[in-house]
């Protein structure tokens, strides 16, 4: 198969890959990028592990074609903190203990960060249905929900 | 190594809840696991899995493969080594199969290309020529004399002859007169019980990178829940010897027991070695359903013996498990836990465990243990129905306490069981009002917790840092508690010390992570290597102020005179003497190497309140407690992580979690979508409540807490449901339609 130049642009960078018409965003971001960051859980959008933005809609790369990607605006894990400024759901995440094996967790933050963007007061039945999509097999979800909260309070009184 | 047994130790970091030093790299995406690390030149590993539940493999042709452009190496069984010792041979025939195919999944043949893609379409191209056997998949089928053989000559000794060969274990525990007992039971009930078997879950596949040379040396990055385990069997599967391997474990994406065997890592090596390149493998989700360590599966029968007022006169388990392919030592573990949480006058216990056509079981949290608690703590909540009893007031009245004799051996020492019951009794939880279709279940959960093999480094660093090296992999926050026990034994801030997990050639032999072990093991080890550097500070600032090493007392972090007879010299800090530390001697460290036992076992009491839909059959979890004794909590966040994340995994596993296989012995739901774990839609809050009831075995009194939560969850969530529905349930997962053909008849 022969592979297709794409332009597009991650977290603010321009970037310029190729790749095959049938491989992933999620593939391309990890194999062709080093940007590891999205994982693969399942590959078949079950597990938000590999959850980014695609031109402001949260997305599974899984499920994504790299090609789909030509002229858009990808957002993903490793833009998220401003240098050594983390946002605050990822300082929250860590001073709560949101997390223990951390792998779901840059899909989980991704998520979070899309919903708070459209609603910044959600109710905790809110944050649950919208993580829904998000796998988390070690936490019980009881403390991811309530550091979106702490977060969410934050960044309204920001 | 015994408990301090201070009068009050005021712990100054030790029950804090610190930020985990691998915090940052976990939110930014920067942690690498598994799969995230790449070399140059690496080749990209697939694997070919077999359709069939049980056949022999006639043959097989490679050279289709071989011969696609961009693919570098093919292996089968026949390029690995076979071990004389059974458990490597099993790890082997499990990481190939050689004459026969075992279950749905099992691998049979693999390949390393230069993409992916070409991987994929090349183990398209490798024809097996089988022949399909008949299959069996269900344990009580696999029982019976004339059941299709799975493997032949496995049985232990301890098996009657007569059975079928896929009985591999017989073992029973007990004590006491059963049938003076029962005669002395105001009402007995006997009730037979089946789980469906459970996956861990984890959501990062299995995955590795492995180099390997002519030579014998080899490398490999891995998600592994034991590094040096991955060591002995990649060194017996591939022939080598273990110091020529060194094994680094990845930073890992999960694993509840799930990650400690192999699977890939020795394929990988046998490809590399082959290829003359790095090669990387990692699992599909299907892969890891259909290949990966799944729980056993059960049958039991159950019979207890009440007298009105409570008491429980005698107990009797049967269990039958069924850990897969290959045999097993989990019912041992499930027959012995099945009772714990009673002192019983007269109780037996007796387990089977039996082959079956499905994947090789790998212990998930508590191993064997949830599942048989399960169908005690259903019957003993049956029989308070039955007899209008309270059920925490029968379980009270029943408690395994300090001098109990066990139901399966040992006498108890200081345990928690009782304290932990008492504050559920206290707990709003338990007298909150119920609503219509709703109902309220209890569970008691016991686990015996391990130590194990343990090395722990400990270094003073010359600008009075201090390095903590062990070799568990971090599961669940485990670098945070160990640098906390370090900071506390030495009196430095937690911040000034940074643990890592060493790699194989950098640290003697550590048993895997698992048995809830590493907080107590590798915490021990540390504190006693902390407390060795203390004492060689000590031995140096005795030289220097020319007194006693006796005479030197180490408090708050500094080496101080031990009273006015010691002399009035000014206290000299770590810092102090680690920056001298070249004048005094050389380099200061602690080192220290044990077989950790006094792990102290563990008790827990979930509370749980459900709303069944009489219309769909479906449950809803409306609110959720849990109740542990943690000896002493490290690190209260982790702690209390470990409760909530453990409640969960049972709530999937009684409510929505199983292996469904057809008649053709496939396994039918291998992807999320169809095996269904719990999402943040299906839950309530989790509310934890620790209790701190110091293990005599561990200087702060530290037990292990990560396996005991998922012991409860199964019944005290079939308690709630068939008080909530009016039917007993004795099937998990008390899946939708299931309830509802209970409810409707």
């Amino acid at each position: 198969m022969k592979t297709i130049p794409v332009e597009t642009t991650i977290n603010g960078d321009s970037t310029e890959f190729l790749c095959q018409p049938d491989e992933s965003l999620l593939d391309v971001l990890r194999d062709r990028l080093g940007m590891t960051g999205a994982k693969e859980g399942c590959g078949t959008g079950d597990c938000g592990a590999c959850s980014v933005m695609l031109d402001g809609r949260l997305v599974c790369a899984c499920l994504v074609l790299g090609v789909e990607a030509q002229g858009a605006e990808v957002e993903t894990i490793e833009g998220m903190a401003n240098g050594e400024e983390l946002h605050p759901l990822q300082r929250v995440f860590v001073e709560e203990a949101a997390l223990q094996c951390g792998v779901c967790t840059p899909g989980i933050l991704v998520a979070a960060k899309a919903l708070l963007e459209k609603n910044p007061d959600p109710t905790d039945t809110e944050v649950r249905y919208w993580l829904a999509g998000n796998l988390c097999r070690c936490t019980g979800y009881d403390k991811i929900i309530k550091a979106v909260q702490t977060a969410a309070a934050e960044m309204r009184s920001a | 190594m015994a408990f301090d047994a201070q009068a009050e130790r005021n712990f100054k970091v030790v029950g804090t809840r610190v930020a985990r030093p691998d915090g940052i790299d976990k939110v930014t995406g920067k942690a690498a696991y598994g799969a995230d690390i790449s070399a140059p030149g690496m080749l990209h590993g697939r694997i070919l899995r077999s359709p069939h539940a049980h056949a022999r493999i006639v043959s097989i042709d490679t050279s289709a493969a071989e011969a696609l452009a961009g693919v570098k190496a093919v292996v089968t069984g026949a390029d690995l080594a076979q071990p004389e010792d059974e458990g490597f041979a099993d790890v082997a025939i499990n990481c190939l199969a050689r004459d026969k195919v075992l279950y749905d999944g099992h691998a049979v043949a693999a390949v390393a290309a230069t993409s992916k893609s070409i991987a994929k379409q090349a183990i398209r191209l490798i024809k097996v020529d089988y022949a399909v056997l008949p299959h069996v998949t269900d344990v009580d089928a696999a029982m019976k004399p004339d059941a299709p053989v799975v493997q032949e000559g496995r049985a232990l000794e301890t098996v009657p002859a007569g059975m079928s060969q896929n009985v591999t274990t017989h073992c029973q525990f007990g004590h006491g007169d059963l049938d003076a007992g029962f005669a002395k039971a105001d009402k007995i009930i006997e009730r037979s019980f089946k789980t469906a078997a459970t996956h861990q879950g984890y959501i990062e596949p299995q995955a590795c990178m492995a180099s390997l040379g002519s030579d014998g040396r080899g490398e490999v990055w891995c998600c592994t829940q034991g590094q040096y385990m991955v060591r002995a069997n990649c060194a017996a599967v591939l022939g080598v010897e273990e110091s020529q391997l060194r094994i680094t474990s990845s930073e890992i994406g999960g694993g509840f027991g799930g990650k400690t065997s192999t699977f890939i890592e020795p394929v990988a090596l046998a490809l590399s070695r082959k290829a003359g390149k790095p090669v990387k493998i990692v699992m599909t989700r299907d892969e890891v359903l259909k290949a990966t360590g799944p729980t056993i599966s059960s049958s039991m029968d159950i019979k207890i013996g009440m007298t009105k007022d409570g008491r429980i006169t005698a107990a009797r388990g049967e269990l039958r498990y069924s850990g897969g392919a290959y045999p097993n030592a989990t019912v041992d573990m499930g027959a012995q836990a099945a009772f714990a949480a009673y002192d019983l006058e007269a109780v037996e216990t007796v387990g089977w465990n039996a082959m079956t056509n499905r994947p090789k079981e790998i212990p998930y949290r508590a191993p064997g243990a949830p599942t048989s608690i399960y169908a005690v703590e259903s019957v003993v909540d049956e029989l308070c129905q039955e007899l209008g009893l309270d059920p925490l007031d029968v379980r009270l009245l029943n408690a395994a306490r300090k001098g109990t004799l066990s139901s399966y051996g040992p006498t108890f020492n200081d345990i928690g069981l009782v304290a932990t019951l008492e504050a559920a009794k206290a707990h709003p939880h338990y007298t909150a009002p119920l609503g219509p279709n709703q109902g309220r279940g209890l569970s008691c959960g016991f686990w015996f917790n391990f130590g194990g093999n343990t090395c722990v480094s400990l270094n003073i660093n010359d600008d009075g840092t201090v390095g903590v090296v062990e070799g568990n992999p971090d599961i669940g926050g485990s670098r945070a508690s160990i640098s906390m026990m370090a900071a506390e034994e030495l009196g430095v801030p937690y911040d000034k010390v940074r643990t890592v997990i060493a790699d194989t050639s950098s640290l003697g032999f550590n048993d895997i992570t698992d048995g809830s072990r590493v907080t107590f093991a590798v915490g021990l080890a540390t504190i006693e290597a902390a407390r060795a550097a203390i004492k060689e500070m000590c031995r140096r600032i005795a030289k220097i102020w020319d007194i006693d090493e006796d005479a030197v007392i180490w408090e708050d972090g500094c080496a101080k005179p031990a009273g006015p007879n010691a002399g009035t010299h000014p206290p000299m800090s770590l810092a102090e003497i680690a920056a001298i530390a070249g004048n005094t001697g050389g380099p200061i460290a602690g080192h220290h190497e044990v077989n950790a036992d006094g792990a102290g076992v563990s008790f827990g009491v979930h509370l749980c309140d459900t709303e069944v839909d009489p219309e769909t059959g479906a449950t809803k979890i409306l609110r959720y407690t849990v109740f542990q004794d943690a000896g002493k909590a490290v690190h209260p966040d982790y702690v209390e992580g470990q409760m909530q994340g453990g409640a969960v995994q049972g709530i999937g596993w009684a409510l929505n979690e199983e292996y469904i296989y057809g008649e053709d012995g496939r396994l039918q739901n291998a992807g999320f979508l169809d095996y269904r774990v719990p999402v943040a839609s299906d839950l309530p809050d989790i509310e934890t409540v620790i209790l701190e009831i110091p293990n005599p075995g561990h200087p702060y009194g530290v037990r292990g807490v990560g396996e005991t939560p998922i012991v409860p969850p199964l019944a005290a969530i079939a308690n709630a449901v068939s008080r909530a529905a009016g039917v007993r349930m004795t099937e998990l997962p008390m899946s939708p339609p299931r309830l509802l053909k209970a409810m409707t008849g």
